[in-house]
């Protein structure tokens, strides 16, 4: 049922954390809280020969140091892959996010205007009228006694679609933009060749939609981005695609997996679950904790100059991950940094990153995060997993959320 | 009570915001700025040290 391919990998399963990681072995995600606890006490900076050298460290204090870090450590390239772009610095294929100082901040603020708070809270009606239309398939299935699945009916679709409409590219094409993601991001340890076409198919695709902007102008954020002018002129078409890239991708399943993972916790955690149902003015504090607890995105960067780390002796182009789900549960920066507190006041997370990257979409995606559960626990105040942690599949790679979450509705 | 936003260390989280919007504003590129002076009335101060225990960037200072 679920369609769920993990990735076939050119690597053999991970022999040890510490020296041999790979976050795209499948038990990484399944198991990522262990891992960085188990990490954070042994090393804290793990490296892995993989993907020609990474490394991985897991306090708030590293992944702080090297998300400030734009001279040591260059944003040219974001997915660790087999495949390191050639896109030079400072502007990288997919501006902003690949884009170092001082052209990031130029092009960040071409498109930070659409994605401000007040921009963005003009969606909410929309985001909630779409997820009660995947509430209401899922009702009915669920008086019928099936089980329902709260990743793929849900959450999946509900970021899609507002890019989608945002961008001003046709809503049909949802399961290509998710084929899409799952190339660029999930698809990281295969054969490079693989992945050089599946970018390829990419850039086809969004060039085919930017020129039927340029033939049909319209009022959307192709069409913005079609009309901007940076430095005094207009933006090149590969730029305008380069960007695009980003607001299609880096939505996707960063959102889907924050609205999945926050289910999980409620399908698993029945007195956070009825807790909520009683008291829904605890779902601001609740959504800030799970975007703590369950930060979906892990970062990277490459090393842009041999040099020493805090004793770890990083060399020029390899891999750096910024784990901040593993930031945040850090117990020397968070306190009672395991425990998942849905009533926790004072919350200083970095689930859309820190610095100058900070995730462009944070408004979008909280708005979609918050609506999404509301609406969940308003339809199915009682739920839980239907086939136990078994049924739950767990993404692979940089961006962790549920891609199965099969629930049974429960009824009072 | 008074309070500050830092705007270098500022990057748009827009936690203040949406905690306390009577103390904080944003621009449209996202970024907060304090609303009037910044002189926190009595009954808001505790949403403003929220608003400073909130920010992932410690950009937000409180001074008496």
């Amino acid at each position: 049922m679920t369609g769920y391919q993990t990735p076939t990998s050119i690597y053999g399963p991970v022999t040890d954390w510490a020296t041999d990681f790979d976050h795209a072995d499948p038990q990484y995600n399944r198991h990522a809280h262990a891992i960085w606890a188990e990490l954070r006490d042994k090393c804290p900076v793990a490296h892995s020969d993989r993907y020609g050298g990474t490394w991985l460290p897991v306090t708030h204090e590293y992944v702080r140091e090297i998300a400030y870090d734009t001279e040591n450590f260059t944003s040219r390239a974001v997915v660790v892959s087999t495949v390191v772009p050639e896109d030079p610095a400072p502007i990288g294929g997919a501006p902003p996010i690949t884009s170092d100082p001082p052209f990031h901040h130029e092009a960040r603020r071409l498109v930070l205007p659409p994605f401000s708070p007040k921009k963005i809270a003009e969606w909410e009606p929309e985001i909630r009228k779409l997820c009660n239309e995947l509430l209401d398939k899922m009702e009915a299935q669920a008086k019928g006694g099936l089980t329902v699945d709260a990743a793929i009916q849900y959450a999946q679709h509900i970021p899609v679609n507002v890019i989608a409409r945002m961008l001003g590219f046709p809503l049909e094409d949802d399961d290509l933009f998710r084929e899409f993601v799952h190339d660029i991001l999930e698809n990281i340890n295969g054969d490079p060749e693989d992945r050089m076409r599946a970018f390829e198919r990419i850039d086809a695709y969004l060039l085919a939609q930017i020129d039927d902007h340029v033939e049909n102008p319209r009022d959307d954020l192709t069409g913005y981005l079609l009309e901007v002018d940076l430095f005094g002129e207009k933006l090149p078409k590969e730029m305008v695609g380069g960007f695009i890239l980003l607001l299609l991708v880096a939505g996707i399943d960063t959102t889907w997996s924050a609205i999945g993972s926050s289910l999980w916790h409620l399908a698993t955690h029945a007195d956070d679950r009825h807790r909520l149902a009683n008291d829904p003015s605890l779902m601001t504090t609740a959504i800030e904790e799970f975007l703590r607890v369950y930060a979906p995105v892990t970062m990277a960067r490459l090393v842009a100059q041999d040099h020493d780390f805090h004793g770890c002796p990083m060399k020029k182009d390899e891999w750096v991950l910024l784990p901040f789900p593993a930031a945040n549960l850090d117990p020397a920066e968070v306190p009672d940094a395991d425990k998942v507190l849905i009533d926790r006041q004072e919350n200083r997370h970095g689930a859309f990153g820190l610095g100058i990257h900070r995730c462009l979409g944070s408004n979008l995606a909280r708005l979609e995060l918050r609506v999404a559960v509301e609406e969940f626990v308003k339809r199915f105040p009682d739920f839980e997993l239907a086939h136990g942690e078994e049924g739950v599949v767990w993404s692979v790679g940089q961006i962790r959320g549920p891609r199965a979450l099969p629930v049974r509705v429960l009824t009072a | 009570m008074r309070i500050q936003v830092d705007s270098e260390k500022c990057q748009g989280h827009n936690r203040c915001y949406a905690l306390a919007p009577e103390l904080f504003d944003v621009d449209d590129y996202g970024n907060a700025m304090v609303i009037g002076d910044g002189s926190v009335p009595p009954e808001l101060e505790e949403r403003a040290r929220l608003a400073a225990a909130n920010c992932p960037e410690f950009a937000i200072t409180i001074s008496d």
